[in-house]
């Protein structure tokens, strides 16, 4: 009976460490920008991003490759096939044998499926692909799964979250979950969170994936930034994705 | 090149009403240089004209000044049912067009 109740209790401590560290209370990534910033992410029509998920639309319906094959050919209607999708990514792919983010698992279906070349990093086509596919889980929940074939990079994930790295020497800790809500520059720190990626930066002056994002966190830091697609970049991805369990999704964002 | 153009869905004759405008541009300034220290040549937007029923209500001559991918607000005022359409042209002599339909309700 003793060892029946230890074991119980190691079980719940695993299942406590496998459960990300979250700061309280939870809150998206536009509450940390000013006004002006959340007005224009709330207007439909005024938000830069619409362009790309526009851009998507039509994407979505082109044919493409030497399949000929358009994605609404096997998805139907985005609006109903792929409501709450991007919302379990980045998720474990069986037939890639690994963890995959979105961008990934559209470029899967173009060279698998279309029989296309694969879209580059950041190019047009997968912005807008990307953006149009995960506007439709506007309001879903983000759940992403970390059990199973996704532990081992969920794990990677999380200890690239609280490495210490680059000149500066510091984690991803250290801003999102010990210094969020203050003042670095001339800018509030958020949580982290990449429930509304990918988003319209106005630094950028263009619409930028989740993964570019976290590649200028590295520069800012001062470390040496990761390939795009880079395992790595996979991982933090889906840890933040467990961090930020249940946040509701609001895509395209737009951030400063 | 594409662009987006809102209007109400309906106005009463006589009303001030909004036209908004969102071209996806990079507006190059021409002060900046790619990855191997070339200079990128200038390329903005420079104009925008919007005609309402045939009738030019709107002219915008556009600088390096502006951001990428421009937003424009402006107002007209409604007189008959028509489409509502905007025309633009960047340096490399690029040209974009969006239309819209208003229905002014006589009052």
């Amino acid at each position: 009976m003793r060892i029946f109740a230890i074991c119980i209790a190691t079980l719940a401590a695993l299942a406590l460490a496998a459960e990300p560290q979250r700061p309280q209370p939870m809150r998206g990534g536009i509450e940390f920008q000013g006004p002006d910033i959340q007005a224009l992410q709330a207007d439909a029509f005024a938000n830069p991003g619409s362009l790309w998920v526009a851009r998507g639309a039509a994407l979505w319906e082109e044919r493409r490759g030497t399949a000929a094959m358009p994605c609404a050919g096997c998805h139907g209607k985005a609006a109903a096939s792929m409501k709450g999708v991007a919302a379990r990514y980045p998720k474990h792919d069986a037939e890639a044998g690994r963890v995959i983010d979105l961008e990934e698992r559209i470029n899967l279906c173009v060279t698998r499926n279309q029989k296309a070349p694969a879209l580059a990093w950041e190019s047009e086509p997968l912005l807008a692909l990307t953006a149009h596919v995960a506007a439709q889980s506007n309001g879903a929940r983000v759940e992403v799964a970390i059990d199973g074939p996704a532990a081992p990079m969920y794990e990677r994930g999380r200890t690239l979250y609280f490495e210490r790295q680059g000149q500066l020497n510091v984690a991803c800790t250290h801003c999102h979950d010990g210094s969020w809500g203050r003042t670095l520059l001339n800018e509030r720190m958020s949580q982290g969170h990449p429930a509304d990626w990918p988003a319209y930066r106005l630094e950028w002056q263009s619409l930028g994936s989740l993964q570019r994002r976290l590649r200028a966190c590295y520069y800012g830091v001062r470390a040496e930034m990761p390939p795009f697609g880079s395992p790595d970049l996979v991982a933090l991805e889906l840890y933040l994705g467990a961090r930020a369990k249940g946040l509701a999704m609001s895509v395209p964002g737009v951030r400063r | 090149m594409l662009g987006r153009l809102q209007v109400p869905p309906s106005v009463r004759k006589g009303e001030v009403f909004e036209i908004r405008v969102l071209v996806q541009h990079p507006m190059e300034t021409g002060f900046r240089r790619d990855m191997n220290g070339a200079a990128i040549p200038v390329n903005v937007v420079d104009r925008l004209a919007c005609r309402v029923g045939g009738r030019e209500v709107f002219r915008a001559e556009l600088g390096t000044g502006i951001a990428a991918n421009p937003y424009l607000v402006f107002t007209a005022v409604a007189e008959a049912s028509g489409a509502v359409e905007i025309e633009w042209s960047d340096d490399r002599g690029e040209r974009g067009q969006a239309s819209a339909m208003l229905e002014v309700i006589p009052t």
